[in-house]
């Protein structure tokens, strides 16, 4: 009983309140480039190694932007527009003609794209990070540390894009029209909504989605070129987790895995804490390969 | 086998020599160029050739698996890797370094390997598949660059090159030619043993997985057994590669373990011609060349990954067969 006592002692209870509300935090971004992941893939079939790419790009674009217009949130929206109509282009150029072949053609081709959007970012913006200031810099006391207030903030932007994206599918015309495509594209076709073009969007959309999330995530990680790479791979697990094109799960699923790395970081290095999640993946393919929150179909 | 009665009615003008042998013709006038390289071409170059060999037969392992199962891993950079790391423990733990023992080494560390991958990642399919396959590989990467003491870390291991040696007969100090010779030695045996494997029994079961896997499941196979037996070959064939690039450049880096290089293995094969296992060296080498070349004409710092990847992009949209996908037919009969 001694031990138990000794170990349960041992438990730094405010590191792992922190580490709560950091997983959190990350949970939510995650969330919003997850559910963006989602959504293409649930529409498409495609999955979109250059998402990673987009929320990096993103983030730069933000950097810029901040650094032209002072504005934080201006740069927010502006960089959420100019990649939206760039992952649109992109859609158009290399996608829309592979349209009808196999899956593996798509993930090739958005795997190239990732290619060169990557080796576009070091070449222009070089290989040292940038940083970029809190846009609220006030903090509020946390135990022994001062902990900013502009995280809640993200957490809770997030959150409210994320439930203005479910409303949107829920309520609105295009929403229908996206949920129609997704269930049923022939059908869909069939009943006049112009599925190329919804497709379109969707990419527009989910692009939108990676760089609004790479903007926020930007003040407290900075901004680098090898970014996207981490974070499609953080993505992409999340998506299987919480079951392929289902957006409820992959909300549910980010905030798990991210909670899971920042408790494990407690533990150990933080690069290693990574390997907690993979592990969470493989037992996911192992024993629900459609998903731990996939509904049944 | 005699040919079907169905030919015969063909009068097509046939060429005289049979396909047979204007393969085998083809085949050693290409190994005979490739002997003669090293004779022939300055001391960089012929390098340069011995390591586009050995991209080369990375892709072609790859190539069993995209070609012919017909499912893509992008994690072969976990299998090459560890054959890597395996041919320099032998390296660095032995003297003195012993060639066979560095290959046998960098065999079981991708074996390993692949058994691990296998066992999990053809559970699932298609682009399920090629996320596991890349996630194991990151685990891979991670394990071997945080666990510095025996890995090195980021820097890596630097060991001495073996000597060519058979026991009793010959032992000598490996040259730029030699080196050549023996990695052209191993990657022929491998391109041959890929072949036969391909047009044997169980390649023509990988072929119908490619195929139809609901209906090869329908007919008896065992399809998860063959995916993972597959999956275990060509990780050994990419842990050779490994092996031989460890011993020719006599280092070991976290970098060949990284991502990028299942990426420029996917994109070799593509670039060559899926299913030709002759076509991923290919692109191997149009792929390093052009590489070069911008490196020499831009100078180093240049994002030679830029122009390679648009030609990537443009050549699955508009040449999804590769540079050899005209001779698909002809080089697998």
């Amino acid at each position: 009983m001694a031990s138990i006592g000794q170990f349960l002692h041992s438990i730094p209870v405010d590191l792992l309140i922190i580490q709560t509300i950091n997983g959190i935090v990350t949970g939510m971004i995650l969330a919003l480039v997850a559910s963006g992941l989602t959504l293409i893939f649930g529409i498409m079939d495609v999955v979109n190694f250059a998402h990673g790419e987009l929320f990096m790009l993103g983030a730069y674009m933000g950097v810029v932007a901040f650094a032209m217009t002072g504005n934080f949130w201006l740069a927010l929206a502006l960089a959420a527009l100019i990649i939206g109509i760039f992952g649109a282009a992109l859609q158009i150029v290399t996608l829309r003609p592979l349209i009808g072949r196999s899956p593996l053609n798509t993930i090739l081709a958005t795997f190239g794209i990732s290619l060169v959007l990557q080796n576009y970012a070091l070449w222009q913006f070089g290989p040292v990070a940038r940083k970029m200031a809190e846009p609220i810099s006030a903090e509020f006391t946390l135990f022994y540390l001062q902990y900013p207030w502009y995280r809640i903030v993200i957490a809770l932007l997030s959150g409210a894009i994320i439930s203005a994206l479910w409303l949107f599918l829920k309520f609105n015309r295009y929403g229908v029209w996206i949920r129609a495509t997704t269930q049923d594209r022939v059908m869909a076709q069939a009943m006049g909504i112009p599925v190329p073009l919804v497709y379109t969007g969707v990419f527009g959309l989910g692009a939108a989605m990676a760089a609004v999330s790479g903007v926020l995530f930007a003040p407290f990680g900075g901004v680098d070129s090898s970014m996207g790479l981490q974070w499609v791979l953080e993505a992409f697990i999340v998506v299987v987790v919480g079951g392929m094109g289902n957006l409820g799960g992959s909300i549910v699923a980010a905030i798990f895995i991210s909670l899971l790395e920042a408790y494990a970081a407690v533990w150990l290095d933080p690069s290693q804490a990574v390997i907690a999640s993979f592990v969470v993946l493989i037992l996911t393919l192992l024993f629900r390969p459609t998903g731990l929150f996939a509904a049944p179909k | 086998m005699t040919s079907a009665p169905l030919d015969k009615g063909l009068p097509l003008k046939r060429s005289r020599l049979s396909h047979t042998a204007t393969y085998w013709l083809v085949f050693g006038a290409v190994l005979a160029l490739l002997v003669a390289a090293p004779l022939v071409l300055p001391v960089f170059w012929s390098g340069f050739l011995t390591e586009i060999l050995i991209w080369g037969l990375l892709a072609m392992s790859s190539d069993l698996l995209i070609g012919y199962t017909g499912i893509v891993s992008f994690g072969h950079s976990a299998f090459f890797g560890l054959g890597m790391y395996g041919a320099a423990a032998a390296l660095l733990l032995v003297s003195p370094p012993n060639l066979w023992l560095a290959i046998v080494f960098g065999l079981v560390g991708a074996a390993g390997a692949a058994l691990c991958v296998a066992y999990f990642s053809t559970r699932i399919r298609d682009i399920y598949f090629a996320i596991a396959t890349l996630i194991f590989a990151q685990i891979f990467y991670v394990i071997i660059f945080t666990w510095t003491s025996v890995t090195g870390g980021e820097n890596g291991l630097i060991f001495d090159q073996p000597h060519f040696a058979i026991p009793f007969i010959v032992n000598v100090p490996f040259h730029t030619a030699t080196m050549h010779w023996f990695v052209l030695a191993v990657v022929t045996a491998s391109y041959l043993t890929l072949r036969r494997i391909t047009q044997s029994p169980f390649g023509m079961v990988l072929q119908s997985i490619r195929e139809n896997e609901a209906r090869t499941r329908a007919i008896g196979y065992p399809v998860e057994r063959y995916k993972i037996v597959s999956v275990m070959i060509s990780g050994l064939f990419a842990g050779l590669a490994g092996a031989l690039y460890a011993i020719q450049k006599e280092f070991a880096a976290p970098d060949f373990v990284y991502f990028l290089t299942s990426g420029e293995t996917v994109i070799y094969n593509l670039i060559g011609g899926v299913g030709t296992l002759v076509g991923p060296i290919v692109g191997a080498g149009f792929f390093q060349l052009l590489r070069q070349f911008m490196a020499q004409w831009f100078g180093d710092q240049f994002p030679y990954l830029i122009p390679l990847g648009l030609v990537f992009i443009a050549m699955i949209i508009f040449l999804p067969q590769g540079l050899l996908g005209f001779a698909r037919r002809w080089l697998n009969k």
